[in-house]
């Protein structure tokens, strides 16, 4: 018996799976590092042009920063004579003695000699708080946060402003400088805008009429403002309507300053993270009988902060670098006092304001580069509970 | 984690306070100029169980949603196991803490395990103790037969899973009333079933249950009274029985004829 091709087609349609089939390895070339290769750097052609791309410009500025920083560098030496191509008969690199001679300083600022050791407290104070806080495993994270929000502050406060009647000499706060400086400004920044932001940005989606006007109007009077302008208008205009001596110190009008000005960005911040939960978040929230403020703390929030992390941290690298603009109002920031040193005739050379502004680099690139490292360590913690 | 709760932890069961567990007398609601509820007189009693179907946009989902108020009206009364619904917010969460919801897109937490899910409004709410409120959670996932699911994130379950584990979160409060929102609609058909036993089982327990779903096999299994809606008001309501084999209004014998096949 022949068949026809009408019986071959209806052979073909019909499928039975006799036997189910295992899972199997990928091939080779997906796994390792060849594949890793294959597939970060040479997927497509454009792909190619760019690792090559990229594989120049590294060659290109590698070896000069490396020369110029470390194998022609000056290590030692007593002024500028050191560092000078024309007395030392050669190519000369980085001019570090002048960092040295200079680097307390650029930590200390003005802040009288004998008292600084209460600046290394402080800074210690405040390392263990971070690290406190942000090593996970830490034991008793609780008092962490007391201690780091409620300790280091009045105790930083106490130890830097003085306190005569425990035997510490008031310092005024026009002596303070450098990294003293920048950190305590950026640290205030960071732990006032977080919160302050929190608050604006529910402000903002307030049913409450009031409430979400003074929002509106602080966020985009303050967004619609350079900071320079704001640290102008707190140092120069607010002396203007108080008398002298209810003046408050200019440091910390700059602090607020800041402060006020990084919490707007940060409301923002925090509003779009708000935005982006599902509407069926708040009425789980609400179904089981959740109120307003343990809604906000214990649902959305968690889940609006998780997703603007990397924003969050943006606004905080932001901060940081725009603490340099402290110096438009006379106060001497890290960069300040690298600005003046660098202009002391005693280590004038050419090299001197190279060497300076790259330690000024260095030490900008450290600390931001730790935020978004931690940052990203953190979005991948929480990226358990991303599936949906 | 706590031990799967095999023996019944101290839940207190909750009674209604009244005879009625949800009344609604001439409620009206707009959204904007859209007229969503025209006009809805509802009387549940405690322990009956309410179905209500109706195509989509009739106003059955935004009828339910006014019970625990996730929805506002605009006239008339809502009033719940004696407490009415007005803009007074201690009234609004003593009715929420007394009435369980279930949504279509189940809606869990999912930056909490499902325990901490289970947990959160008792701890929060009720004020319950971490220990008494982890057996609590553990006795219902028991009940939804999930307590091995208790340490993962909502995200690693599937939909019949996670709305399980919603049903589980909602009886946690040991509420007196419990609403259902489309809960099968969002569930791959595999998954309906599961779900619906949980129901079943829960309706075997005379819960007070308020369910909009087209799910027609449960609303004949246990439905006391089944409620037909559409463009905003109620067209037809009757028993089970009547209500599939002899509807009355054109609307509501298109609706079955459409929907059962």
């Amino acid at each position: 018996m022949t068949m026809s091709e009408g019986d071959l087609a209806v052979m073909e349609l019909r499928f039975v799976r006799a036997a189910m089939l295992e899972s199997q390895p990928p091939p080779a070339g997906m796994r390792g590092a060849v594949g890793w290769l294959r597939e970060n750097l040479l997927s497509t052609p454009f792909n190619i042009t760019l690792t090559i791309l990229i594989g120049l410009l590294f060659a290109w500025i590698v070896p000069d920063l490396i020369r110029f920083l470390l194998i022609d560098a000056v290590w030692s030496g007593a002024d500028r004579d050191a560092c000078r191509e024309l007395v030392q008969n050669r190519t000369v690199g980085a001019c570090w003695p002048f960092v040295f001679e200079r680097w307390p300083y650029f930590v200390y600022g003005s802040y009288p000699l004998s008292e600084r050791w209460r600046v290394d407290v402080f800074f210690v104070m405040l390392a263990i708080g971070v690290v406190w806080m942000l090593w996970l495993h830490a034991p008793r994270r609780g008092l962490g946060a007391i201690y780091f929000f409620a300790v280091v502050p009045i105790t930083a406060f106490i130890l830097l402003t003085g306190w005569r009647a425990i035997g510490l000499e008031p310092v005024d706060t026009v002596l303070w400088g450098g990294i003293l400086v920048t950190i305590v400004v950026a640290w205030v920044g960071i732990v006032v805008s977080l919160p302050l932001g929190i608050l604006l940005a529910l402000g903002r989606r307030s049913p409450m009429p009031a409430v979400r006007l003074f929002s509106i109007t602080f966020i985009e009077f303050v967004r619609g403002v350079p900071l320079v302008t704001v640290l102008f208008m707190a140092s120069v205009m607010l002396p203007l309507f108080v008398p002298e001596q209810y003046s408050p110190d200019k440091l910390l009008r700059a602090l607020v300053g800041i402060a006020l000005f990084a919490s707007a960005y940060m409301a923002e911040v925090v509003r779009a993270g708000l935005q982006a939960i599902p509407k069926g978040q708040f009425e789980g929230a609400m179904a089981v009988g959740l109120g307003y403020s343990q809604m906000m703390r214990l649902i959305i929030l968690p889940q609006a902060l998780k997703i603007t992390i990397p924003n969050i941290v943006n606004t905080y690298i932001g901060l940081f670098k725009d603490t340099t603009l402290v110096f438009i109002v006379g106060i001497f920031d890290f960069l300040h006092t690298v600005e003046v040193s660098r202009i002391d005739p005693k280590w004038a050379s050419p090299v001197t304001s190279t060497t300076g502004y790259a330690v000024a680099a260095i030490f900008y690139l450290i600390f931001c580069y730790a935020m978004s490292r931690y940052a990203r360590a953190t979005e991948a913690r929480l990226g358990l509970s991303d599936r949906r | 984690m706590p031990d799967s709760a095999k023996a019944k932890p101290h839940i207190k069961p909750s009674k209604l306070k009244t005879d009625m567990a949800v009344d609604l007398i001439g409620v009206n609601k707009w959204y904007g100029d859209f007229h969503v509820l025209r006009d809805i007189n509802l009387k549940v009693k405690g322990g009956e169980r309410i179905v209500i179907c109706g195509p989509s946009g009739s106003g059955k989902s935004t009828m339910i949603r006014c019970i625990n108020r996730l929805e506002e009206h605009q006239q008339g009364q809502i009033i719940v196991d004696g407490v009415e619904l007005t803009n007074d917010l201690k009234k609004i969460d003593e009715v929420r803490r007394e009435v369980g919801m279930v949504f279509q897109h189940f809606n869990l937490f999912p930056h909490l395990t499902v325990l901490e899910n289970c947990t959160l409004a008792p701890l929060w709410v009720r004020k319950i103790p971490k220990r008494e409120a982890e057996e609590i959670a553990m006795y219902y996932l028991t009940r939804v037969k999930i307590p091995d699911q208790a340490l993962k994130y909502p995200g690693q379950l599937s939909g019949g899973q996670q709305q399980r584990v919603a049903i589980a979160r909602a009886l946690c409060m040991s509420p007196k009333i419990m609403l259902f929102d489309e809960p099968t609609s969002a569930l791959d058909p595999e998954m309906v079933k599961e779900v619906l036993d949980t129901m079943v089982g829960l309706a075997d327990d005379g819960m007070t249950m308020l369910c909009v779903t087209h799910e027609m096999g449960f609303a004949r299994q246990v439905a006391d009274l089944i409620i037909f809606m559409d463009a905003g008001q109620i067209i037809e309501s009757n028993v089970p029985e009547e209500f599939f084999n002899h509807p009355q209004h054109e609307r509501t014998k298109l609706f079955l004829s459409q929907i059962l096949h």
